[in-house]
């Protein structure tokens, strides 16, 4: 503006913008802040927001299920009807098992299948298919993937078993897994796939050892995501593992679950059974956050200083 | 010790457009080859075709004979085989980024099988001194990342990775493009020292640097090979008129 006349001289090559009055600048000055404060205060905003149900939610939970939590609800099983006390420690230990073993099966398929969308079927009519498929996976309601474990193992087998709730768990996975893995091996960089395949390593050792390895930190969000989401699912656990009074770690046979006997109790008419059912969606989320940071913690230890 | 290279009627292709065109050239063994030309001559290509990652892309093929110290690398050899006699270095530096300094220099014997741990030390001490990177990363070979370091000790780095696995040739797709002048001389030194025991070919923009470094020195203009002959002739008295417009800045 005027400074530049200054700056270039007349008839420089900068271009002439019209003289404005030093009111008009000042204006256009305090306009422009007012602009970035307000863009900034909604954010803000927007960001408390989002956090007030959150932390919301977590406090309630603390408040109701803190007080009903003691060492005998980690080591009892429940408490027949109109007896005191008694624990979940048969559905802690059944949603561990169940969800160990969701993990252990959708994992690796989803894995697998991301690496073929990403390595080996782009743009195949296949690949399209799978993507297409995964996508509509991802919103089917949990409570069909119930069914549909219901109809393939338990009206198979004839009777309900923590396995069956696993693989229903495990199919919710797969679709979550499968997509962030093609995506974060897409953002792996061309050139470096080049490197390894220019120092004479086969095809299959620089998916395993220099795509995944580079992909790893959001894979390993992704796997996360897709765990959290199946820890609390319920419905998918109705038809097939069903809940069970007792302790058991045999997937043969019907399992309790967190999720299940939250929900048991949460719509039983008795008070004692409500605090019970508080503790228990406390004692969930709080498992689910400590398998989350730990599997964290443990993908960042040997993780170089300085790389990108 | 290197061999020599040789090239006969080499085409090819990226689906129906055609790159290259009856290429046919022989560079001796131990020496710098450079090629030049603008950009999209085909350089980059005809330096892809000798190590087979021409291939890697889906819609690409070539034909003809390369001959490296006898052995037809497209009759007689898996692209696998071949890569692992013919080192590359590409145009920005590609450390692996997950990888220490030493896996990076280590990755192409440890990804392939190779694990007794006094032999790699050894190798990855070797590499990194030949590629003049030792002194500048020898206290932190494995506590940083490859990213970590600049980009001029990046593109050293990658130098050392493709020595480590012993090639006989070292292909160099315009290796220093993306450097500054200090790290441009650092790698043309380099250059100079590794050629008594590699069979050099190396793609440049940068005719000083052709000059400079390489013994031959091959014009490619529009997929074909226009004019290959010793770098000082290329010079000062290029027998095609072609050559002698683009070496004094006539066009491209």
């Amino acid at each position: 503006m005027g400074g530049n006349a200054r700056q270039y001289g007349e008839g420089a090559l900068m271009p002439q913008l019209p003289a404005r009055s030093a009111n008009w600048e000042r204006f256009i000055a305090i306009r422009r802040s007012a602009t970035n404060n307000s863009v900034t205060l909604i954010t803000i905003l927007s960001t408390v927001l989002v956090l007030v149900p959150l932390v919301a939610i977590l406090g309630y939970l603390l408040y109701k299920g803190f007080s009903s939590l003691n060492l005998a609800f980690f080591t009892h099983v429940p408490a027949p009807v109109g007896e005191e006390g008694g624990g979940m420690a048969n559905a802690i230990v059944g949603s561990g098992v169940i969800l160990a073993l969701a993990s252990a099966m959708g994992i690796p398929f989803g894995i697998g299948a991301g690496v073929y969308l990403a390595e080996y079927g782009a743009g195949s009519k296949l690949a399209s298919g799978i993507r297409f498929t995964a996508d509509v996976l991802n919103g089917v309601p949990s409570i069909v993937m119930g069914i549909a474990a219901y109809a393939l193992i338990v009206a198979k087998q004839q009777h309900f078993s923590g396995f069956a709730g696993s693989v229903a768990l495990a199919i919710m996975m797969v679709p979550t897994v499968t997509r962030t893995t093609e995506e974060m091996l897409a953002t792996v960089p061309h050139a470096v796939r080049e490197a390894a395949l220019g120092l004479g390593i086969p095809k299959w050792r620089t998916i395993l050892s220099v795509s995944l390895r580079t992909a790893s930190p959001g894979i390993i969000t992704g796997c996360m995501l897709a765990f959290a989401r199946v820890a609390g699912e319920t419905a998918p656990l109705l038809f097939t593992a069903l809940g069970n009074q007792f302790f058991g770690v045999n997937l043969n046979e019907p399992m309790a679950a967190l999720p299940l006997q939250i929900y048991t109790y949460a719509v039983s008419p008795y008070d004692e059974w409500h605090r019970l059912a508080w503790a228990g969606a406390l004692v969930l989320i709080v498992m689910i956050m400590v398998s989350v940071s730990l599997v964290r913690i443990f993908a960042n230890r040997g993780m170089l200083k300085g790389g990108s | 010790m290197g061999v020599d290279i040789r090239v006969e009627n080499l085409n090819a292709w990226y689906g129906s457009t055609q790159s290259l065109w009856d290429v046919n050239l022989h560079m001796p063994a131990n020496h710098a080859t450079a090629l030049i030309g603008p950009s999209g001559c085909g350089k980059s290509t005809f330096v892809r075709c000798l190590n087979r990652m021409h291939e890697t892309n889906p819609i690409a093929r070539a034909e003809g004979v390369v001959s490296m110290g006898g052995l037809d690398i497209y009759k007689d050899a898996s692209p696998v085989e071949v890569r692992r006699r013919v080192g590359m270095v590409f145009q920005r530096p590609n450390p692996f980024p997950t990888m220490s300094i030493y896996d990076n220099v280590a990755s192409g014997l440890k990804l392939n099988g190779f694990r007794k741990k006094r032999v790699l030390d050894e190798v990855v001490e070797r590499s990194l001194k030949q590629a003049a990177l030792w002194d500048e990363v020898k206290d932190d070979l494995k506590k940083k990342s490859g990213a970590s370091l600049s980009g001029g000790q990046q593109q050293r780095l990658c130098i050392a990775r493709a020595l480590a696995v012993d090639p006989e040739v070292l292909l160099m797709d315009e290796p220093a493009s993306a450097l500054d002048p200090v790290s441009t001389a650092k790698i043309e030194d380099l250059i100079f020292k590794l050629k008594s025991s590699y069979t050099i070919v190396i793609v440049t923009h940068n005719m000083q640097q052709a000059a400079r470094v390489a013994e031959n020195t091959g014009f490619f203009l529009t997929g074909k090979l226009v004019e290959f002959a010793p770098t000082t002739k290329i010079f000062t008295n290029p027998s095609d008129k072609r050559t002698e417009d683009y070496i004094t800045g006539r066009f491209g």
